[in-house]
């Protein structure tokens, strides 16, 4: 997609962008992208044109190199607006944390990280896979290099906005003989690759990320492989990213249903002045929950970013424990923001319309707890918890 | 004790490929070592010497291989004696 840069967008803070196009694109379309499950193509329309798909990338290579903070803020800013948007827009962002972080020592990489702030590239991710599901440290497939070309097939089960990205980074192992966790990332680019559709989208929520089963056949040249292994992306950065960023979202989501029950409450409050609605004490219950949300939001940037200084805490058990429980806990509690914002909105809120409704929210919000399932999630990190102590530090 | 770790290794089946093919220096994980297998080895560990590994010795590197193990839990046997 070719589209004219608003001239606006290189003067104005990221934040503002972002609500710009909150509040006058996605917001305006995100009904009409749930209702007929579509990409919100308006939206990253509209993101592109304000320079947002690329300005986490360092100044260096073009983008405006924001922090993890200001990127969690713009996410959960759009979930406000549209759901899936700010999902799309997280995924994104988790896959530009890869190549800002893993492109060192491979030229092909840093031109292309340049070429994505330049022309706002948009990145897709395939490691979910038949027969492995959301196991991101196996795969079954396996890329080929022959001379200087490398080719790949991928069963890929679930690839979000498959078709309107510009590249899918999709996980396979290093060689046909490698096992199944010795496992590289490739950066297949649109024309690399032809996508044959095998299962459809059509679910409960997430409804605009249009997240269909493809059989991916791509094939291009052999430097697109990144040169660190999986295993290292998948402990240094994808992981944290994916719950961190995956956390903004949610919260975003859940933060919009706790505005409205503030409005609707706030609305009665005038309606009976003298009154206290009876709403305002569930009020002030979900204001809770929603501020423990933001608390593990917090505590994960901040453990994130003390990792990134020392290197060995990244690697520890302890940290991936901590991390893992941040996403466990994060999906639980923003469903229960939406169902103690729904007691307050009552059924103006369960309605599918009207300007009270969070039935949408609610929706999207149930892939939370399935997004990586928490089971294997929690299965993973009791494996962890054998060795590892609990941790009861207050820092 | 590299020859002690390589039997753990082997007895506790951490490693999908045979013991014989695997030099001190080799990647466990590109071997195919899970990080559930990564735990059962560290529990293995900590029960053969009589160790306990603490936090920061808890991560990937330190079980990456055979002989960064060796290194490691020299490590906490000496400073035992
Ligand atoms: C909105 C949305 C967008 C997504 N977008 C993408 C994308 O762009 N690219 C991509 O690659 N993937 C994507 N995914 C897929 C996601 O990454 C996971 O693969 C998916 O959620 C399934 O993971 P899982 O581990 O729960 O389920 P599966 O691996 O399919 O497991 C199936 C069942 O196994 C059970 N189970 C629980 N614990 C374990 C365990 N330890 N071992 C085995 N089974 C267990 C669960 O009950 C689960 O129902 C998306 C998912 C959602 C919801």
């Amino acid at each position: 997609m070719n589209v004219a840069v608003n001239p606006a967008a290189l003067t104005t803070p990221a934040l503002e962008r972002m609500a710009r196009v909150a509040d006058e694109v996605a917001a305006r379309y995100a009904a009409d992208v749930d209702a007929t499950g579509r990409f919100p193509e308006e939206t990253f329309a509209a993101l592109k044109r304000e320079r947002l798909l690329g300005c986490w990338i360092p100044k260096e290579y073009g983008g405006e190199g924001l922090s993890l903070t200001e990127i969690c803020g713009l996410v959960a800013r759009l979930g406000q607006a549209c759901g899936s948007s700010a999902m799309i827009y997280g995924m994104h962002q988790i896959k530009m944390s890869s190549l800002i972080q893993h492109s060192v020592g491979s030229p092909w990489h840093l031109d292309y990280m340049r070429e994505a702030a330049r022309d706002q590239l948009l990145l897709g991710s395939a490691t979910t896979e038949g027969g492995i599901g959301g196991d991101l440290r196996n795969s079954i497939c396996a890329v080929e290099v022959v001379g200087d070309r490398y080719r790949l097939t991928k069963q890929a089960t679930c690839i979000s906005y498959g078709r309107a990205a510009d590249a899918i980074l999709a996980t396979c192992r290093r060689n046909p003989d490698a096992a199944s966790s010795d496992q590289v990332m490739v950066v297949c680019r649109k024309g690399d690759y032809t996508l044959r559709e095998t299962v459809d989208w059509d679910t409960m929520g997430m409804r605009g990320t249009r997240s269909e089963g493809f059989e991916l056949v791509s094939e291009g040249d052999a430097r697109q492989v990144f040169v660190q292994p999986f295993s290292e992306i998948a402990a240094q950065s994808m992981l944290a990213m994916a719950h961190i960023i995956w956390t903004a979202t949610w919260y975003g989501i859940a933060a919009d249903t706790v505005v409205k029950a503030q409005a609707f409450v706030k609305a009665e409050a005038k309606k009976k002045p003298g009154t206290v609605p009876p709403g305002a004490l569930r009020l002030a219950e979900v204001s809770a929950s929603l501020q423990q949300m933001k608390s593990l939001l917090v505590a994960g940037i901040a453990r994130y970013e003390e990792a990134l200084a020392d290197e060995s805490l990244m690697n520890t058990l302890s940290f991936i424990a901590e991390l893992n429980t941040i996403k466990v806990s994060a999906s639980q509690l923003g469903i229960a923001i939406a169902q103690q914002s729904l007691m307050i909105l009552g059924l103006a809120g369960y309605r599918n319309a009207g300007p009270w409704t969070i039935a949408r929210n609610y929706r999207d919000l149930l892939s939370a707890a399935i997004m990586i399932n928490n089971d294997r999630i929690l299965g993973n990190t009791s494996n962890l918890l054998l060795i590892s102590k609990i941790d009861v530090s207050v820092a | 004790m590299a020859t002690q770790i390589r039997e753990l290794i082997g007895n506790h089946k951490i490693l999908p490929v045979s013991m014989e093919r695997v030099r001190d220096e080799d990647d466990l994980y590109e071997l195919g070592m899970t990080s559930f297998a990564s735990v059962q080895l560290m529990l293995a560990l900590e029960e053969a010497f009589d160790i306990e590994f603490p936090e920061r010795m808890l991560n990937r590197k330190t079980f990456a291989s055979i002989s960064a193990i060796d290194r490691s839990v020299s490590e906490l046997v000496s400073g035992r004696a």
